[in-house]
């Protein structure tokens, strides 16, 4: 069954498209990553499938629930953690997750329990009589996603869940979220521009400026690209760009002052093209290929990209937002 | 079951903030004492040379009153616009509660904090040499409660249109001081240019300041002098203000239904 089903989802905000048509569907106990620069339209769709937005156009349904017509519905079912923290920083931790679990009406004799089970599942059981203004970012984070839990909702949602986490905060939230995933059978619709973390996920949908521009499991995606990636730094990248172009014919890209190309068999090509190459080259590396380079090849532009237009774009879209959104 | 119970939570936690912020609550009592101690003493004695038929100090002690209960229902609907810069509106907008629920409770809340408040306040009325009884503190209350749950309406409907607290400057300037000065607080309403006595009509702190003067002073004066000082009977007052608080609850409402 599918938890998440979205038809045509669509989301404008006056002239800017942030939103543009988007189609999928999320099954039962799948781990379901977004993965896409910012601005591509991660976070509107995690508004418009929260309830926290109204579609301007498209269908997407939640737990067998439409996300427009049926919102309490989808409410009583899902579990937020938001980009930006919405904790109360002057109630105490315990306090916050009280009002949580009676907002969405946990029964009474049932909340110790469960608030105790999610204290100790973030590792805050100790800290949950501090007021919220004391604790660190990720102790903030891991308290959310507590908050998030406590109601037992089918699916969770995760909006950049690690943004601004130390590394091994990171490790840890990832291990609770498996361990969700494992034990309840929870439904998880993240969004990320960390590839590494999509590394996670079971399904992909990488999106670009509004629209999905591929759907797969990781290792189905980094296999789209063939063999090996190698990169290789020089003086003079243009140089080296039509020399791997005319020479060997491949689809050769610049990132940063390096080239980057995908081949076979890397280990059998490399000793052969540096032998016969004439521009020269300060570094090379050979290695799989990562999310960074199937994001590279499908939309020409890497993710965290300083001087691609896509910045620009996310900037205005951000504008837009903040203006309309409210 | 589930409405009631989630503007009780919402109230909680209004009320729980409330009692955590010290330097609001000692901050919140300056400005009142500040218009009794300084505008009650500065006039008392001009006032009583020129045959003002009250005590100035008593006769502006209700508005006090009233002022307070104003400060914090407006300060306490205005910090729903914090709750959204903050990022906690989003956790409360994001959970299966009605609309009218979080309104209420954020209205509820107010009255509850500006009610106990005020009656901390009305602790210095002997001082101005006002003496009442228990029979007034239980009028007093549900006033108070009434011209809490009236502004704070207010003060839900410009949260749930404002985006950001810098706007808050120029709410307070623009309508809740006139809201103040107009509402009978300083000088009776009786004899007034008629631009006046139509804006005060609309403005809900008139009928509270009205109300609260007719509890703690109406006893005192022979009647001339109370036709002369009070507007309206307790039942008007009262009618006016639950009218003013369900349009502009309705209104807070409509728009938190937005989202």
């Amino acid at each position: 069954m599918n938890v998440i089903e979205v038809d045509s989802l669509t989301k404008t905000f006056g002239e800017i498209t942030a939103v543009a048509g988007i189609s999928f569907s999320v099954n039962q106990g799948e781990i379901f990553g977004f993965l896409g620069p910012n601005g591509a339209g991660k976070s509107t769709t995690i508004s418009m499938l929260s309830t926290l937005l109204a579609p301007t156009s498209g269908r997407a349904s939640v737990a067998g629930f439409d996300v427009a017509t049926q919102r309490d519905a989808v409410r009583k079912n899902i579990g937020l953690v938001f980009q930006d923290p919405s904790l109360d920083d002057r109630l105490t931790a315990e306090e916050n997750l009280r009002f949580h679990a009676r907002l969405y009406q946990v029964p009474r004799d049932e909340y110790r329990r469960r608030m105790e089970e999610v204290l100790h599942l973030v590792d805050l059981w100790d800290r949950k009589d501090g007021l919220i203004r004391t604790f660190s970012g990720g102790m903030k984070r891991r308290l959310e996603i507590a908050r998030g839990l406590i109601h037992y909702p089918k699916v969770l949602f995760l909006d950049e869940p690690t943004l601004g986490l130390d590394p091994q905060t990171r490790a840890h939230l990832w291990e609770y979220v498996l361990r969700l995933k494992q034990e309840r059978g929870m439904t998880i619709f993240m969004t990320t521009h960390y590839m590494n973390e999509a590394e996670y996920c079971d399904r992909i949908a990488v999106i670009d400026r509004g629209k999905i521009v591929a759907l797969d499991t990781p290792a189905n995606l980094k296999a789209s690209l063939g063999g090996d990636v190698i990169r290789m730094q020089s003086q003079t990248p243009d140089a080296l760009k039509a020399e791997l172009e005319s020479r060997y014919g491949k689809d050769v890209k610049m990132e940063d002052g390096s080239v980057y190309f995908e081949v076979d068999n890397g280990g059998a090509f490399l000793p052969a093209l540096l032998k016969d190459l004439e521009t020269s080259v300060d570094g090379v590396e050979l290695r799989k290929p990562t999310l960074e380079d199937v994001f590279l090849r499908i939309t020409g532009h890497a993710i965290r990209s300083e001087d691609s237009s896509g910045k620009e774009w996310a900037r205005s879209l951000m504008r837009a937002g903040r203006g309309r959104r409210g | 079951m589930g409405f009631l119970s989630a503007v009780a939570v919402i109230t909680h936690r209004e009320v729980l903030r409330y009692m955590r912020d010290r330097i609001r609550i000692a901050t919140s009592f300056f400005q009142p004492i500040m218009f009794l101690l300084i505008f009650g003493g500065g006039l008392r004695n001009v006032m009583a040379s020129r045959d003002f038929p009250v005590d100035y100090m008593q006769f502006i002690f209700p508005g006090i009153i009233a002022l307070n209960v104003m400060g914090v229902a407006i300060f306490s609907s205005l910090s729903t616009v914090w709750d959204r810069e903050f990022g906690f509106l989003k956790e409360i907008l994001a959970a299966p509660v009605p609309r009218s629920a979080i309104a209420l409770g954020k209205a509820s809340g107010a009255a509850i904090i500006a009610s106990a408040q005020a009656f901390l306040l009305l602790l210095l009325a002997p001082l101005v040499g006002i003496r009442f009884g228990f029979v007034q503190v239980l009028e007093l209350s549900v006033f108070m409660v009434l011209l809490a749950f009236a502004v704070s309406g207010l003060g839900l409907v410009i949260a749930s249109r404002m985006k950001s607290m810098e706007s808050f400057g120029i709410v307070m300037q623009v309508l809740v001081f006139p809201m103040f000065y107009l509402s009978g607080s300083f000088f009776p309403l009786t004899d007034v240019p008629l631009w006046m006595t139509v804006v005060s009509r609309i403005d809900p702190l008139t009928y509270g300041v009205d109300a609260f003067r007719s509890i703690l002073l109406g006893d005192d004066m022979s009647p001339a002098i109370a036709g002369a000082m009070i507007a309206h009977p307790l039942y008007i007052n009262a009618l006016c203000l639950l009218g003013i608080s369900c349009v502009l609850l309705a209104a807070a409402v409509r728009g938190f239904r937005r989202y």
